[in-house]
């Protein structure tokens, strides 16, 4: 049975501040990706050095536009391929934010990295600029999986870019399984692989078919989709290898050594605040969530003429239950709390616990099979209090 | 008053597309009764289904005044009858009316199964038949040919077959002075007390039940205090009149007059069709020989798609009751479809006819089950139970046999269809009985087989392998005991009550397998492995499993967007809330609808 990891780990990500920062260029764009994301071929994309000049310019201007907040306890930028506009770029969105909110001793500062771009300079300027954590987009060890997925690294590139990274950061590694061509074998050597490099962190994500992408549009022509039953195989595969690896499974599709588990993951599903920076970022502050335009001319202009580029807020309905929904996908669980008994007496949560799918002990819910954790919030979901 | 020796009442006999509405407007037409400008193509097919799918369904009258060349001027009342099989009764009543009946038949195409099953019927009824050939017009029109064939069929010459075409007029003046010269006017006596016949009635909402009557003795008048003779209900005449084909207030209807009779009485089920209306005082001591009143043969459950449209529902059918006293039903529960109604038709059109209007005049959304007949269940106590529903079915352990109804099928094709026909009947069980030649091209085939094996789709079948030309007609030719088994379907051991069916032994197999297959197809994974089952007393016959659901989460959160992960979980949760509990298996609605309509 999934073994529980750190409540204390819960209880301190509640109370974390983050801030995620989004970096939307790509050199190609993936066929299942369907991030705010700008692409060489893309209209906007013309003057590509100079869209990236005022993208950064307004994110700065964002930064300043936020209300005083902090110190930040952890800090991820994402994309979209961060690693893509270098690292003085980075080092100075690092400083303006700590120049505005400050951070937190010991502060987690967390970079996704794509394996192409893995230079010495790069690295050592991260390193300068107070990233302690690298998140490297792998996929896969298989090449004809990477091609599939659109990536523009090997599998042999990938292996000298983690080597490269382990030796400063804290480093996760991120594979995508479950992909048409990839057969079991294919994603067992992808583990072995994975797990020898003896990465801090894994994040092992199904590929999943998101409206609009390439890939939908392929699958929706008859193409080949992702099988949930493979998916599932080869999920189960992961699980049972982490373990072996001294990985200790922390959430639905991620897994860490001790310390080493990922505190902006962490405060999402804790229901923690944090602030979100760039094209179609997501923030939760004050009990509000908002999300920011994904068209990069809007996010430019709003931004220039003195306004947060919003595309919508909202204040969180049921954040009780939302607490619940959220925890749920830990594999410590949540603390069900005034929602103890009409959980016990709930007849769906009743046919979840008697398939096993979920626990309810010391005061918590916890899903033992993470595979089945939507249908457990679809049922938290029509929990009566 | 029209002398009754200047009446003549008849009706069209025809095919569908024959063309009979062409040849009523152009008869109203040509005498005037409807001027040209004013005609409405089909004046007589008043609602909208009629008109659209080109049949009749309800009878309608209309009263035309016609000179004849002896100068003399005559009353002629076309008395419409419906074309289709499920609607026999329907063309029965209209036979009570009349003294003559046209025989009306495509010069291209020939005499069709139906069309004589009902000249059968008119002959048999002592009407005078005048055959009649339309579409002479048509290219390939074989006037010759068909002509022999009626011949063949009815007996007489070929001089008494007359040759019109609707379309262009031809021949019509001929057809007026034949139905005047051949068809015997009505023989009725003015001294005696009245007798009208009630061959169809209809609910209007402002004037409740308007009858449609033919007066046989006496005389009608305004205001005449009546008695319907089978039911006793007193009500007096309000209204009466004619149609020409509008209405025409008239004060008096005589010996031989067809025409409308408002009583202000409310309640359609009170004045039954076939009835006799009498005067108060004096009062006939006999009523007409009437008719009998028409008979469900399929049976199916309707239920609203959304649970809350019940009650919508039973009003739309209580309306639709008001003009169409053959439709009847009952309220029933099902497990999977919730609260609905067992309905009988009389056939499968008329089926189709009342959920089209239920969802197209009443808006409704509706499941249909798979249609079935009524059984007849013999226990082992010796009584017999009727079953129109496979819930009905007595236990097993006293249920001793089940007859089901078959039925009289006649076939009308062109020789070279007979070996697929045979082929076709011996699949659904029928016996061989008459062939005839009707001429060396057209046959005429007999056969019994078991209304249960042609409810469903053989009138299609048919069609398709005789690429359209065969047609066909059935009555009822009693019940026979049959080695007929209940199939039930097993959710995870539990029966699903919608898809229970009561099938021959020898089809019980297919059916299971293909409902399994289905269902395996149409139910979403469960937590746990669900076994689908089909089951002859308990017996399983087919198996297929849905593996448990093993993955149901969304891999990652993309950039903490909460609103949208909890989106996609509300709308999952949406899906959750329609879902029917079958035991401890969740089913949409949907599955189950999809399952019943594959076969549609």
């Amino acid at each position: 049975m999934l073994a529980p990891d750190s409540y204390e780990l819960a209880a301190l990500a509640a109370r974390w501040r983050s801030a995620y920062v989004h970096i939307p260029f790509c050199r190609r764009r993936c066929p299942y990706c369907d991030f705010a994301v700008v692409a060489p071929g893309d209209a906007v994309a013309a003057d590509i050095g100079g869209l990236t000049d005022r993208y950064l310019a307004a994110l700065h201007d964002e930064v300043e536009m936020e209300a005083a907040w902090g110190p930040l306890d952890a800090v991820n930028f994402g994309g979209g391929t961060p690693s893509a506009i270098g690292a003085p770029a980075i080092a100075s969105l690092i400083g303006r934010l700590g120049d505005r909110f400050g951070l937190a001793p010991e502060a987690e500062v967390s970079v996704e990295v794509n394996p192409e771009d893995v230079t010495a300079p790069l690295l050592e300027g991260l390193r300068a600029a107070g990233v302690t954590r690298l998140s490297l987009g792998v996929q896969s060890f298989d090449d004809a999986v990477l091609r599939y997925l659109g990536r523009l690294h090997t599998s042999a590139q990938a292996e000298a870019a983690l080597d490269a990274c382990l030796s400063h950061f804290s480093v996760s590694l991120d594979l995508i399984f479950g992909s048409p061509p990839e057969s079991l074998e294919s994603w067992q050597t992808t583990v072995q692989r994975a797990l020898a490099a003896e990465p801090h962190h894994v994040s092992a994500y199904a590929l999943t078919v998101e409206t609009g992408t390439e890939l939908w549009k392929s699958v929706r022509n008859g193409g080949a989709a992702p099988d949930p039953d493979d998916q599932a195989d080869k999920y189960e595969i992961m699980q049972a290898a982490a373990g072996g690896a001294g990985l200790v499974q922390y959430e639905v599709s991620n897994y860490a050594r001790p310390g080493h588990a990922c505190r902006y993951n962490l405060a999402t599903w804790g229901q923690g605040e944090y602030l979100g920076f760039g094209l179609g970022a997501h923030g939760h502050r004050d009990g509000v969530r908002r999300r920011n335009v994904r068209s990069i001319t809007a996010y430019i202009e709003t931004t220039a003429a003195g306004r947060r580029p919003e595309a919508g807020r909202a204040i969180v309905p049921d954040p009780e239950r939302e607490r619940l929904i959220l925890g749920l996908r830990r594999v410590c669980g949540v603390e069900l709390g005034p929602w103890m008994q009409s959980a016990l007496a709930d007849p769906g949560m009743g046919r979840l616990m008697a398939a096993g799918v979920v626990e309810i002990a010391a005061g918590r819910l916890r899903v033992l099979q993470p595979l089945l954790a939507d249908e457990v919030g679809v049922t938290v979901l029509s929990l009566s209090l | 008053m029209t002398d009754a020796a200047r009446i003549r009442n008849f009706c069209i006999i025809a095919h569908i597309d024959h063309g009979k509405s062409t040849l009523a407007d152009r008869l109203l037409e040509v005498t005037g009764a409807v001027e040209a400008r004013a005609m409405r193509d089909q004046v007589l097919d008043t609602m909208d289904l009629e008109r659209e799918r080109g049949i009749t369904i309800k009878a309608n009258s209309v009263s035309i005044r016609y000179t004849a060349p002896d100068g003399n001027e005559y009353l002629l009342n076309l008395i419409d009858t419906p074309g289709h099989v499920d609607f026999t009764y329907e063309v029965s009543r209209s036979l009570a009316a009349c003294e003559g009946a046209l025989l009306l038949v495509d010069a291209a195409q020939g005499i069709e199964a139906q069309t004589l099953a009902n000249a059968y019927l008119a002959i048999e009824s002592g009407l005078e038949v005048i055959p009649v050939i339309n579409k002479i017009d048509l290219p390939a029109a074989d006037p010759h040919r068909v002509s022999a064939e009626l011949v063949g069929v009815l007996g007489g010459s070929v001089e008494d077959v007359l040759a019109v075409s609707a379309k262009t007029g031809a021949g019509v003046s001929e057809l007026l002075d034949a139905i005047v010269t051949r068809l015997p006017p009505p023989q009725g006596d003015r001294e005696q007390p009245l007798r009208a016949l009630v061959f169809d009635s209809y609910y209007d909402t402002y004037r409740g039940v308007v009858c449609h009557i033919r007066v046989v003795d006496g005389t009608l008048s305004t205001g005449d205090e009546l008695r319907f003779m089978a039911s006793g209900l007193q009500a007096d005449a309000d209204e009466i009149g004619i149609h020409r084909p509008q209405v025409t207030e008239v004060k008096r209807l005589h010996v031989g007059e067809v025409g409308y009779l408002i009583t202000g009485v409310k309640e359609i089920d009170l004045i039954r069709v076939g009835d006799t209306v009498t005067a108060a005082r004096p009062s006939a001591d006999e009523p007409l020989p009437g008719y009998s009143e028409p008979k469900p043969m399929v049976f199916s459950g309707l239920f609203p798609t959304d649970g809350d449209d019940f009650e919508r529902l039973r009003d739309a059918l209580d309306k639709l009751r008001l003009n169409d006293s053959a439709l009847v039903y009952r309220a029933e529960t099902s497990r999977a479809l919730g609260f609905g109604f067992r309905v009988g038709f009389l056939g499968l059109l008329h089926m189709e006819i009342v959920r089209e209007r239920l969802e197209r005049e009443y808006d409704l959304d509706l499941v249909t089950t798979a249609p079935s007949v009524e059984y007849e269940a013999h226990t082992s106590d010796g009584t017999t139970v009727t079953v129109n529903s496979p819930q009905e079915l007595p236990d097993r352990a006293v249920l001793e046999s089940i007859a089901e109804p078959f039925v009289k099928l006649m076939i009308i094709t062109p020789a070279e269809f007979v070996g697929t026909i045979m082929e076709l009947v011996q699949q659904r069980r029928g016996a061989m009985g008459e062939m005839t030649y009707l001429s060396p091209a057209r046959v005429e085939l007999h056969y019994t087989i078991p209304l249960a094996e042609i409810v469903f789709d053989f009138f299609d079948q048919l069609k398709s392998r005789t690429k359209g030309y065969a047609s066909m007609d059935y009555e009822p030719a009693g019940y026979q005991v049959s080695d007929l088994v209940r199939v039930d379907v097993l959710l995870n051991g539990v029966a699903v009550d919608a898809f229970s069916t009561i099938v021959h032994r020898d089809k019980a197999y297919h059916y299971g397998r293909q409902m399994v297959i289905r269902l395996k197809e149409l139910i979403p994974r469960q937590l746990f492995d669900v076994p689908v089952q089909a089951a002859i007393a308990g017996r399983i016959i087919a198996r297929e499993t849905i593996k448990a659901k093993r993955k149901d989460v969304t891999a990652k959160c993309y950039g903490g967007d909460i609103t949208r992960k909890r989106k996609l979980l509300e709308r999952q949760k949406e899906g959750k809330r329609r879902m029917k509990m079958v035991g401890a298996v969740e089913v949409p609605q949907e599955a189950f609808i999809s399952a019943l309509r594959i076969d549609e």
